[in-house]
């Protein structure tokens, strides 16, 4: 296939019962301001933006101004499960997001460990299973294991978001031969670079390898300007969509000259 | 009754789910509940029934990543 200019318009992403025009996922959390949020979101052009649950005090209503914001930006909400510790408690708070949030869509997070906030592959394959069973589109945060990525597939998730590197980390792909590997093993299966990116560039790099889309909250909340940082991986995503579908070139250990080396002046006898 | 809310302890008088979330102040507001860890639906707030030591989860929309 030719990636003709316009290609990027010809490749929907379908997840689930969607078909999103930006491949580009982004957070709402970390932003200056809940005005900063709205805009960013609307510089990137997502069509999905996570969001979460929290206790509140009754009568605070701080849930319910940045409920009306999200709901302004017109995004599709993807509520996540931040902060489980175990399938029970992902599963709990699923089910109270799928009322509040009124979606079966949900980011299952079930956090293994403090440092990393490595998944917990065996609680979120627990969790997977039980939610899928109930009728929820299950989005698994989930690490870069290929036997872990199969095991959320057998529990009825039919998209998958391997880690770059760890939350709020901001260091990009850091294992590019793992996720390269996941993709080339489930090459119809949706896939979703999410956590660890910090840069346009590492938005691109998951791209070019051929991930579906990007999830990202930090990068863009924590920048210098998040409403031109959101256009910028905007733009990023695209791109390496676009340089995906036109294969890039294989490279090569040495030098090989671009200008033709037949008819060089000086070049001696003809 | 001595029950725990959001991890705090509180002495309460409701002795249902529905009534707990109005005498906090919860009343109009769109909240997920979950008791002792278990979910509980909008629809049966009202007939569910609360214990000494219970543990009740209130939450709300909130930013996330």
């Amino acid at each position: 296939m030719n990636a003709h200019p316009n290609a990027i318009l010809a490749d929907p992403l379908t997840l689930y019962d969607a078909a999103p025009r930006s491949r580009l996922l982004l957070g709402t959390a970390r932003y200056p301001s809940p005005a900063i949020l709205a805009e960013a979101v609307r510089a990137s052009a997502c069509e999905v933006v996570t969001v979460s649950l929290r206790r509140e005090a009754g009568g605070a209503r701080a849930g319910e101004s940045f409920w009306s914001l999200v709901r302004d930006t017109g995004a599709r909400v993807l509520p996540n499960t931040a902060g489980c510790r175990t399938a029970k408690e992902a599963i709990a708070t699923a089910r109270m997001a799928r009322e509040v949030f009124e979606t079966d869509w949900i980011k299952l997070e079930v956090i293994g460990e403090e440092d990393t906030l490595q998944p917990d592959v065996f609680g979120l394959v627990e969790a997977a299973k039980a939610l899928a069973l109930d009728g929820f589109k299950v989005f698994p945060y989930t690490t870069d294991d290929l036997v872990a990525a199969e095991k959320l597939l057998d529990a009825g998730c039919e998209v998958l978001m391997p880690w770059a590197a760890p939350i709020g980390s901001g260091r990009g792909v850091n294992n590019a031969f793992a996720l390269r590997a996941l993709r080339a093993h489930f090459p119809g299966v949706p896939l979703i670079v999410d956590a660890g990116l910090g840069a346009p560039s590492h938005a691109a790099t998951a791209m070019e390898m051929g991930y579906d889309a990007v999830l990202l909250n930090t990068a863009v909340a924590r920048a210098g300007d998040p409403v031109a940082m959101a256009r910028a991986f905007a733009l990023a995503v695209e791109a390496g969509r676009l340089a995906f579908l036109a294969r890039p070139m294989t490279p090569r250990d040495m030098a090989e000259p671009s200008t033709p080396v037949i008819g060089r002046p000086f070049g001696g006898a003809a | 009754m001595r029950i725990q809310v959001n991890g705090r302890p509180r002495e309460v008088e409701s002795t249902t789910l529905e009534a707990l979330l109005r005498e906090l102040g919860y009343e109009d507001q769109k909240v997920g509940t979950a008791l002792n860890q278990e979910f509980v639906r909008d629809r049966d707030r009202d007939k569910t029934l609360l214990h000494e030591d219970d543990v009740v989860e209130i939450v709300t929309p909130r930013q996330g990543g």
